[in-house]
C-alpha cells in the first residue's frame, strides 16, 4: 500500500515535470540560446530519471538518461538547439508520458518509438557524423560566450604578506595594471597598520585591499596580473552577480566576510561582531557610521527576504487534491444558507445580543467565502501553454507557419471553469489553424507576412472573464454561411441576417464551410461542442470578423459556478433569483404604463424603449398581479430588457445547486437556490428566457402574418 | 409473523406452477432461485398499494414544502431541500393517471436512489401514506399483466399478492428515467 502511494507520487511529480519540459522546450525554440532554459530542460529530465529509478521505472530512467545525455552537449555547447533537437526532445517527452501512462495501466508505450527517438537523438551528437561538429561548435560556442561577454564585476581581495617588499615588488603597480583591465573600485584596509608611529616598519606592507573590477576580460586575466606574486599574497578572484548591487555600502558588509574568511570570526556571530568592526571602521575613517548602519540594515533586509522568500516556496508546495477542495466548497456553501437562515431568525426574534452575533457569523461566512473561492482560483495560464504545443504540431502537420502569441495569463479562474474550458478552446484554436489561417504563400498573394498570427488572451470584466482567441486569417464570409446554411436546410432562403447573425451559424450542429475534411476539422462537430460547453459554463461566445483580416472570438465566462450574487425577487407566493451581475436597474410598472402601450410588452425607460418579459404569465402563476409591480432591467446579449415580478426582495448570496437530469430541458433555469427559509428559489437564466420568448414571439407573428 | 406464515404458505402453492413462470417474474440478479426474497417497501396511492425495491429506498419524509418548477408537466411536484441538496419530487398519482389527492398529515415523500443516465441521484415520490416493510419471495411475483391494470406495463416490475391484496410492484428506474419525466417542456404552451 505504502508503495503504492509512493508511486503515485512519482508519476504526479513527473508529470508536472513533463509539463515543466514541454513548457521549456517551446521557450527554447524561440530563444535557443537561452542558458537558463537549457539548465530548466536539463534539470527536469535529470530529476525524472533520478525518481524515476528511485521508484522503479527503470525503463523511463533509462531513456531518460539516453535523452538526457544528448541534450548535455547541447548544454556545454557542443552541439546546437536545433529544431530537429527540439522535435526529438519533444518526441521524448510524449515518450516519457506514455511509458508513465503505461505504469499507470494505460496503453503499452511504443518501444520502437523510444528507440526512433534515440537514435534520432544520438545522429545529432558529434560521434555519428564528422562534419556537423564542428559546425555546431562554432554556432553553439557562440552563445556560450555570449553568456560570458558583456562586462562582469569581480571582486578581488588582494592582501599581500608583510614581506612583498622583499622581492621588490610595488603592489601600486599591480593595481594600476588591473586599471587597465576596466572600470576599478578600490577599498584599501589599513587595519593592520600599528597604533604607533614607532612600531612601523617602513619594508612591510600593511595595507590590504578590496578591488571591484568591471572589466570584459575573463577571469584569467586578473589571476594573470597577480601571476608573479601568488606566492607572496592572498587573492580572491570572485565573480559578483550582476544583480547584486555593487553600491559603495558593499565593502562593509564583504569585510564581515573576509573576517569569517580568515577563521576570526564565526559566521554565527557575524553579526554580534559586526558592530564593533563597523565602529572601527568608522574610526579608521573608511566608512562613516551611517553607511555601517546602512549596512547593517541591508544584511537584515537581505535576511528577512530571504527568509519569506523561503516561507513562500513552502507555502506554494502544499498540495491538497481537488474533491476535497470541492467538499470544502460545499461545506461553505452550507455554511453560507444557515447564515442566512440565522439572520431571518434573528430579524425575526428581534433579539439584539442574538443580531450581534448573527451579523458576525455574516462577517466571518463572507470572509470564508471568499477565501474558499479563491483557493479555487488557478491562473490560466497553464492552459495556454498546453495550447503552444497545439499550435505547433497542427502548423507543422498542415504547413503552415504561425506564431502564437498569449496575454493575461495571470488571469484567474475557478479550478472548474478552467478544466471545462480545454475543449471548447482546442476546437476554436484548431478551427482557427485549419480553416483561418491561410497557408504562407497565400498569405504573402494577401499581403500579408507569411507567418500567420494567433493570440489567445484573458482579462477579467467584472464578475466575468474575457478569453479571446485572434487570428489574423482569411475571417469569416457572412454571404458563403448563410448560403451553406441554405443549403442545408438550416436557414430559410429569405431569412435576413445580419452579419453578426450569420457568425452565429458557425455554432450549429453538422455545419461546416471547409471544401474538404481534413482530420483537424470541417467535419462540422467542432463549433457546435464549443457553444454547448460555454452555454454549460453559463457563459457567452461572441464572434467578430472581417473578411480577409481575421476573426476574434470571446468567450465570456463567470468567474466561478459554485457562488454568486443573486437578485432575489418574488412573484406571488414564489421565489426566484435573478443574476444580479446582469441586473442593471429596478423601475416600477403601474397599470398605467400597461395601458399606454396598448398591452404591448415595452416600457420606456428615460427616453429608451426597453421591452419586458412578464415572468408571471410565462411561468403561468395562478393569481392576480398586484397594483405596482416591478421591473428589472437587465443587460442580456448586449440588449436591455425587463423582466416583470412582483417584489423584488434584495440581494441575495446564491449557492448555486444544480437542478440534474430530470430538469434537463427546463433550460430557463440555471440552477436553485436554497432559501434562509430553507424552501427551494430556481434561479433564472435570463439569456436562455430570453431567446426562447424571442423564438416564441417570432412563431406566433408569423403565424398571425 | 402472521404474514411471514402467509409466504410460505403460498411458496408451497407456486411450486406447482410451471418453473418458467417463476424464472420470468424474479429479478436478473437472483434469477431461477426460487427461495430467494427481496424486501419491499409498500405504501398507498389512494386505496391501490404500490411497493418499490427497499434498496433503492433512501429513507421516508413528512410532506414539506415543495417549489414548483415552472413549465413542467403537472406531475413534476417540483423541487425539494434535502439536506442541502435540491432533490426533484414527482406526483405519481398523476403520473399513473390517477385523480389528485389532497395533502394530509399522512402524506410523505419517498426518497429513492435511482440510476438516471448512468448517475446514480435522488428522487423524491409523493405517496399519500406508507404502509410497512415485507419480504416478498421472487417465485411469488408474477409477471405484470399486459392489460387491465391502468398502468403502463414497463412500469411495472411485477405483481405480488398479500392477504388478498394486490401488490403492483414498481419499475422505478424506468418511471423516473429522463426520458418519462423531462417531456419537452417547451412545446407545452
Amino acid at each position: 500500500m505504502a508503495v503504492e502511494i509512493d508511486t503515485s507520487a512519482f508519476t504526479e511529480e513527473a508529470y508536472e515535470l513533463l509539463s515543466e519540459l514541454e513548457d521549456s522546450l517551446l521557450e527554447l525554440e524561440e530563444s535557443p540560446e537561452d542558458q537558463e532554459l537549457i539548465g530548466r530542460v536539463f534539470r527536469a529530465m535529470h530529476t525524472i530519471k533520478g525518481s524515476g529509478a528511485m521508484f522503479g521505472f527503470d525503463d523511463v530512467a533509462e531513456f531518460t538518461h539516453n535523452v538526457e545525455t544528448v541534450f548535455d552537449l547541447a548544454r556545454n555547447g557542443t552541439i546546437p538547439i536545433t529544431k530537429d533537437l527540439i522535435d526529438l526532445t519533444l518526441g521524448a517527452r510524449d515518450q516519457i508520458r506514455a511509458m508513465l501512462d503505461a505504469a499507470a495501466g494505460g496503453n503499452a508505450a511504443d518501444g520502437a518509438n523510444a528507440a526512433r527517438i534515440i537514435a534520432g537523438l544520438r545522429a545529432l551528437t558529434p560521434g555519428a557524423d564528422g562534419s556537423p561538429p564542428a559546425a555546431a561548435k562554432s554556432a553553439a560556442g557562440k552563445p556560450a560566450e555570449k553568456e560570458d561577454a558583456g562586462p562582469h564585476t569581480f571582486r578581488i581581495r588582494f592582501k599581500p604578506h608583510g614581506d612583498i617588499f622583499a622581492n621588490g615588488t610595488n603592489p601600486i603597480l599591480l593595481l594600476d595594471e588591473l586599471r587597465e583591465l576596466g572600470d576599478v573600485r578600490l577599498i584599501p584596509f589599513l587595519d593592520d597598520l600599528p597604533h604607533s608611529l614607532a612600531e612601523i616598519d617602513p619594508e612591510r606592507c600593511y595595507v590590504s585591499w578590496e578591488i571591484f573590477l568591471t572589466t570584459e576580460q575573463g577571469e584569467n586575466a586578473i589571476q594573470d596580473v597577480f601571476i608573479f606574486v601568488e606566492d607572496e599574497c592572498d587573492l580572491n578572484v570572485r565573480m559578483v552577480d550582476r544583480s547584486e548591487a555593487l553600491a559603495e555600502d558593499g565593502p562593509d558588509k564583504r569585510l564581515g566576510d573576509i573576517l569569517v574568511e580568515r577563521g576570526d570570526v564565526d559566521p554565527e556571530v557575524l553579526e554580534e561582531v559586526m558592530q564593533p568592526l563597523g565602529e572601527r571602521l568608522v574610526r579608521s575613517g573608511l566608512v562613516n557610521k551611517g553607511k555601517v548602519e546602512a549596512a547593517l540594515t541591508e544584511q537584515q533586509i537581505i535576511k528577512e527576504k530571504r527568509e519569506s522568500k523561503k516561507q513562500q516556496a513552502a507555502a506554494q508546495s502544499v498540495k491538497v487534491p481537488s474533491d476535497k477542495l470541492d467538499h470544502l466548497v460545499d461545506l461553505v456553501g452550507e455554511l453560507v444558507t444557515v447564515q442566512a437562515r440565522l439572520n431571518q431568525t434573528s430579524a425575526t426574534l428581534n433579539d439584539h445580543d442574538l443580531q450581534l452575533i448573527a451579523e458576525e457569523v455574516e462577517r466571518l461566512t463572507g470572509e470564508l467565502r471568499d477565501n474558499t473561492m479563491s483557493i479555487r482560483m488557478l491562473a490560466i495560464g497553464s492552459t495556454f501553454n498546453k495550447f503552444k504545443r497545439l499550435v505547433r504540431d497542427l502548423s507543422k502537420e498542415l504547413g503552415k507557419q504561425i506564431e502564437m502569441t498569449t496575454a493575461g495569463a495571470e488571469t484567474e479562474l475557478d479550478k472548474t471553469v478552467i478544466d471545462q474550458l480545454n475543449d471548447p478552446l482546442i476546437h476554436i484554436i484548431r478551427n482557427s489553424i485549419d480553416h483561418g489561417i491561410e497557408p504562407p504563400d497565400g498569405r504573402s498573394a494577401a499581403g500579408k507576412p507569411s507567418v500567420g498570427r494567433i493570440h489567445l488572451s484573458a482579462e477579467h470584466s467584472g464578475a466575468n472573464v474575457l478569453i479571446k482567441v485572434t487570428d489574423d486569417g482569411r475571417g469569416l464570409d457572412a454571404e458563403k454561411l448563410k448560403r451553406k446554411a441554405i443549403e442545408k436546410g438550416q436557414l430559410a432562403p429569405d431569412a435576413e441576417l445580419t452579419d453578426k447573425e450569420a457568425f452565429q451559424l458557425i455554432f450549429g450542429a453538422g455545419f461546416s464551410t471547409a471544401e474538404k475534411i481534413t482530420n483537424v476539422s470541417g467535419r462540422g462537430v467542432g463549433m457546435d461542442v464549443v457553444r454547448k460547453s460555454i452555454d454549460a459554463l453559463r457563459g457567452a461566445i461572441d464572434v467578430q470578423s472581417e473578411l480577409g483580416q481575421g476573426t476574434t472570438i470571446t468567450l465570456k465566462l463567470p468567474l466561478t459556478l459554485a457562488i454568486i450574487e443573486g437578485l432575489l425577487v418574488k412573484i406571488q407566493s414564489e421565489f426566484f433569483v435573478l443574476p444580479l451581475a446582469a441586473v442593471e436597474e429596478c423601475v416600477e410598472l403601474t397599470r398605467e404604463d400597461v395601458s399606454a402601450t396598448h398591452g404591448r410588452h415595452v416600457i420606456n425607460v428615460r427616453g429608451s424603449i426597453v421591452p419586458y418579459i412578464r415572468i408571471r404569465d410565462r411561468f403561468e402563476v395562478e393569481g392576480d398581479p398586484p397594483e405596482v409591480e416591478q421591473i428589472v432591467i437587465a443587460e442580456v446579449d448586449e440588449k436591455r430588457v425587463g423582466f416583470v415580478v412582483d417584489d423584488v426582495i434584495g440581494q441575495h448570496q446564491t449557492v448555486i445547486k444544480g437542478l440534474g437530469k430530470t430538469f434537463q430541458n427546463s433550460e430557463e433555469f440555471s440552477g436553485a437556490t436554497i432559501l434562509g427559509d430553507g424552501t427551494v428559489a430556481l434561479i433564472l437564466d435570463l439569456q436562455k428566457m430570453v431567446r426562447f420568448v424571442e423564438d416564441q414571439e417570432h412563431v406566433e407573428a408569423g403565424i398571425s402574418g | 409473523m402472521d404474514q411471514d406464515a402467509d409466504v410460505e404458505e403460498s411458496q408451497e402453492y407456486e411450486e406447482s406452477a410451471p418453473p418458467r413462470a417463476a424464472a420470468k417474474a424474479a429479478s436478473p440478479q437472483a434469477s431461477g432461485a426460487s427461495g430467494e426474497t427481496t424486501q419491499y417497501l409498500t405504501f398507498q396511492l389512494d386505496d391501490e398499494v404500490f411497493a418499490v425495491d427497499i434498496s433503492k429506498v433512501r429513507e421516508v419524509l413528512e410532506y414539506t414544502n415543495i417549489t414548483k418548477v415552472p413549465r413542467t408537466p403537472d406531475f413534476m411536484c417540483g423541487v425539494i431541500n434535502l439536506r442541502g441538496s435540491v432533490v426533484p419530487v414527482v406526483d405519481l398519482r398523476l403520473k399513473f393517471g390517477m385523480s389528485r389527492s389532497e395533502r394530509t398529515v399522512n402524506t410523505c415523500i419517498i426518497i429513492v436512489e435511482i440510476v438516471q443516465e448512468d448517475e446514480v441521484t435522488e428522487m423524491g415520490a409523493l405517496a399519500d401514506s406508507v404502509k410497512e416493510v415485507m419480504e416478498l419471495e421472487h417465485s411469488k411475483i408474477e409477471p405484470p399483466p399486459k392489460l387491465g391494470t391502468r398502468l403502463r406495463s414497463d412500469f411495472l416490475k411485477g405483481m405480488g399478492k398479500h392477504e388478498d391484496q394486490f401488490i403492483m410492484l414498481l419499475e422505478i428506474d424506468r418511471i423516473f428515467s429522463t426520458e418519462e419525466l423531462s417531456i419537452a417542456n417547451h412545446t407545452l404552451s
